[in-house]
């Protein structure tokens, strides 16, 4: 962890708004989503939402964070790449409170496993759920 | 034949026989009016939303309500498990029968009244404090958090409501003089200026009391807007919760029974009783007038305001009405008494 | 001894006694099956958790099953009163990223049927609101209206709710005149109701004592959940996606964001209600603006396939922001479609917003969030 910079901004490139319909995104380390998501915060950005997509064939799942600006309008895409054998990433509720429900419903869909997340319990799904609909392995 | 009629009409005319006939008579007045009143209430719902109500059953759908009550009394009567079955089934009763009761001391005309009670007045207050308690145990005794906590909200806006109310009551028997209602209503005789509500120069805020008196109708009668016991839709069907078939459609009974005796009251109290403004009708017919005037100004009210919560309910009664009653009382007594010591 | 401190009472300490009350799934104020499990203390609600799920019909699995177009009729389920901002959302996702042109005279069309969605759905929110509140009589008089805007959409869609209108590149089919003439006599009618539900309702003294300084919600607690829409109107932030992320022929037509600071339940209130008048306005540009012209844009493909990668599109629905994220790997069929969808991040600020507030409070606070559970759970 760097001590000088604690919340070292993610490395955000900018993308063709009209094509993508974000304005900016970044790929970071799963263990920097947290800074990351940090200073999003600090920026004044509220969280829009977060998801998971498998890439089955390249045995990776993805968590893209997206986050909307209320009062400068800009859209930023934060994402995290985790091997599909092992999906653990640290959460981002003590930073969002808002994120409590989004990983909740990343993790019933996809099974990923948010590191110290208060309550994993199935969001959607039925409290005896133990299976994850959108892995592309996932046959009923 | 002559000789039998006048024969049984002697035998009517002696007590305990004209009473029991009058309280069979106001049974049937009472189950007519919780049935019809529901048409009136549904029929007016209707109306004041842009559409006709009940009309499939009977002409009108005024066999609506006929429909209603074999429905009801075709359900079984739930006893929930764990429940004081004892105090369950009493609830019900101990709801119907005091209104039963007040009602025999209303003087509906011209000598006719159940019962000649020179403590008319005191009587329908005494029975009308058991309606409340029979609620609570019908909730308790069902032992269902729902009815539980609207019970206990019920109780609470009761008793505030019961304080303005008796304030306003002990003012008009100040400015009356007495608690029979049959001279109340004697002393209203003449044209409609010597009504009660018009009574300016004994209690200069008589219109203020009438409507004081109306409110706590409202309350005491668990009405909306006040009506945080029951149809609340926050806690289903509120302190009836459990109760299915009859038992609920009792409870309907002495609601509607209550509105009556509540307007039937006002009317005595305020409108002049029987007596006509211009002459016309026979005097049972201008009591009904006005009092069904009321009940159809109660059930106006009901569809068109939304509910208050509930401390502001509490709020009204304890820092706004309870003062101005005290005030209209404390008035009263000294446009009564002072000129007399003065003299 | 003097000077030794007393140990309190036992009594003193005692924790305080709480009960559970489990509010739903089917409940006359949860509109839709939802479940609150509130820990009461006597009146006051100490702790509110939703429970969500019990409509669950994984839309976002269904879109890795169909074509483009065969998930267009899923757009319209779900929000279903708002169904013509999701469709759009969707349609132009698709369109953003083929880059297809669609001509002027649908995006019109576009826009006026949209606002007149939004109309409706505000109408269904304000009858229903005040259901809760106890004015059973106004959800009457909003169906009222609401029945002259279901007429006019399905004389064009054939639809009254579940409207699946828009293609990729236009229309489905043009308007008529039938349409045109019937909306302009909309909006006459429309705006001397609005002045009598202004005064019948909105100035009602139990009204506003039943919604004023009621469940306050602050524009932060709105930032950190991501609540949008009237609710983050309603907390003083004026966030549009219209003039945030304009889209459409939005930036052609003029109207106001109605923002009110209180952030109380009156406020979101307003919001909704001023932004009935503003629709009313939208439209009534649109309709003097609209072209004429083809509905439907010129060569799009039967079988549309996306380039790989992803791309989002975001429209300003009844409730909030709605945002559509399609990951393609160049097939005919989606490889993910994820729908934020804005009643699941304004519900989940409830919990929150709504300790210590008496239970009245809170679901006065519910309805004032304007939620459609099949948005939150999809």
């Amino acid at each position: 962890m760097n001590e000088t910079v604690p919340n070292p901004a993610p490395p955000l490139q900018a993308v063709d708004y009209r094509l993508k319909g974000y304005h900016l995104e970044a790929m970071v380390a799963p263990d920097q989503v947290v800074p990351a998501a940090r200073a999003m915060d600090e920026q004044g950005f509220s969280l829009d939402t977060i998801t998971g997509v498998d890439w089955l064939a390249q045995e990776q799942m993805e968590v893209v964070y997206d986050y909307f600006h209320p009062a400068r309008g800009l859209r930023t895409v934060v994402r995290a790449r985790i091997p599909r054998d092992q999906p653990e990433i640290p959460t981002i509720s003590g930073v969002f409170p808002g994120a409590n429900w989004h990983e909740r419903e990343t993790h019933d869909f996809f099974g990923i496993r948010f590191l110290e997340h208060p309550d994993l319990s199935p969001f959607l799904l039925p409290e005896d759920a133990d299976f994850h609909p959108l892995r592309k392995d996932y046959t009923a | 034949m002559n000789a039998l009629a006048s024969n049984a009409a002697a035998f009517l005319d002696a007590e305990p026989w004209r009473l029991l006939v009058w309280l069979a008579a106001l049974l049937g007045f009472v189950a007519l009016n919780a049935a019809y009143l529901v048409w009136v209430e549904r029929k007016s719902a209707g109306r004041f939303q842009r559409r006709p109500g009940p009309t499939e059953v009977g002409p009108a759908g005024l066999l609506q309500p006929v429909a209603d009550g074999l429905k009801l009394m075709a359900k079984q009567l739930v006893v929930p498990a764990g429940a004081d079955s004892a105090l369950f089934r009493a609830a019900p009763l101990m709801v119907i029968a005091p209104v039963l009761m007040g009602l025999a001391v209303i003087p509906f005309g011209r000598g006719l009244a159940a019962l000649d009670l020179n403590v008319g007045l005191l009587m329908i207050f005494a029975l009308g404090s058991i309606n409340v308690m029979a609620i609570m145990l019908g909730a308790w005794a069902s032992r269902n958090k729902y009815s539980l906590m609207a019970a206990g909200r019920m109780v609470s806006q009761n008793i505030a409501y019961e304080i303005p109310m008796l304030l306003v009551v002990t003012t008009m028997a100040m400015v009356t003089g007495t608690l029979d209602l049959n001279q109340i209503v004697a002393q209203q005789a003449g044209a409609f200026w010597h009504w009660n509500l018009f009574r300016l120069w004994v209690n200069p805020l008589m219109p203020v009391t009438f409507l004081i008196y109306y409110a706590c109708m409202l309350a005491e009668t668990n009405r909306a807007p006040f009506d945080m016991a029951e149809a609340e839709s926050e806690l289903v069907a509120g302190a009836y919760t459990e109760y299915a078939g009859m038992g609920f459609g009792v409870f309907f009974m002495a609601e509607y029974a209550n509105i009556v005796l509540g307007c039937s009251l006002a009317t005595v109290l305020f409108l002049g009783g029987w007596h006509s403004p211009f002459g016309l009708l026979p005097g049972l017919a201008w009591f009904l007038l006005k009092m069904y005037f009321l009940v159809f100004s109660v059930i106006w009210v009901r569809w068109t305001f939304p509910r208050t919560q509930f401390y502001v309910l509490l709020n009204l009664s304890w820092k706004i009405l309870i003062p101005v009653s005290l005030l209209t009382l404390i008035l009263s007594a000294a446009i009564i008494k002072i000129p007399k010591a003065l003299s | 001894m003097v000077g030794a401190p007393i140990a309190p009472h036992p009594a003193a300490i005692a924790p305080k006694e709480t009960f559970v009350l489990n509010l739903g799934p089917q409940h006359p104020a949860t509109h839709g099956v939802l479940r609150i499990k509130m820990t009461m203390d006597g009146e006051y609600v100490d702790r509110a958790e939703p429970v969500c799920g019990y409509i669950h019909r994984m839309h976002e699995k269904m879109g890795e099953n169909r074509t483009y177009a065969q998930f267009l009729p899923n757009t319209g389920r779900i929000d279903y009163l708002s169904a013509m901002h999701y469709t759009h959302a969707f349609v132009s996702v698709v369109e953003r990223a083929a880059g297809i042109q669609v001509p002027p005279r649908a995006e019109f069309i576009r826009v006026i049927t949209s606002e007149l969605n939004r109309i409706s759905s505000h109408l269904v929110w304000w009858g229903a609101f005040l259901l809760d509140l106890g004015g059973f009589t106004p959800l009457l008089y909003a169906f009222e209206d609401r029945e002259r805007i279901l007429d006019l959409l399905e004389g064009i869609t054939g639809a009254r709710l579940t409207y699946c209108y828009y293609r990729f590149g236009g229309l489905c089919n043009d308007v008529d005149d039938t349409f045109l003439e019937g909306t302009r006599q909309f909006i006459a009618k429309m705006r001397p109701r609005l002045k009598m539900y202004r005064a019948l309702v909105t100035d009602n003294i139990i009204l506003r004592k039943r919604l004023i300084g009621i469940g306050p919600i602050s524009a932060e607690l709105c930032r950190r959940y991501g609540a949008t829409g009237p609710v983050l109107r309603g907390s003083g932030v004026t966030y549009d996606v219209r003039k945030a992320e304009p889209y459409s022929v939005y930036p052609e037509l003029e109207f106001d964001v109605p923002t009110f600071p209180e952030g109380d339940s009156m406020a979101r209130y307003l919001v909704r209600m001023e932004e009935l008048a503003q629709s009313l306005r939208i439209i009534e540009q649109a309709l003097g603006k609209l072209p004429s012209g083809p509905v439907m844009a010129e060569k799009v493909p039967r079988v549309l396939k996306l380039p790989a990668g992803d791309f989002c599109f975001a429209v300003e629905a009844a409730r909030g922001r709605f945002m559509v994220r399609v990951v393609s790997d160049n097939k005919e069929v989606p490889y993910r479609v994820k729908l934020r969808t804005p009643c699941l991040s304004n519900l989940s600020l409830f919990e929150e917003a709504s300790r210590g507030l008496f239970l009245a409070d809170a679901l006065a606070l519910l309805g004032s969030l304007d939620l459609v559970i099949p948005d939150i759970d999809r």
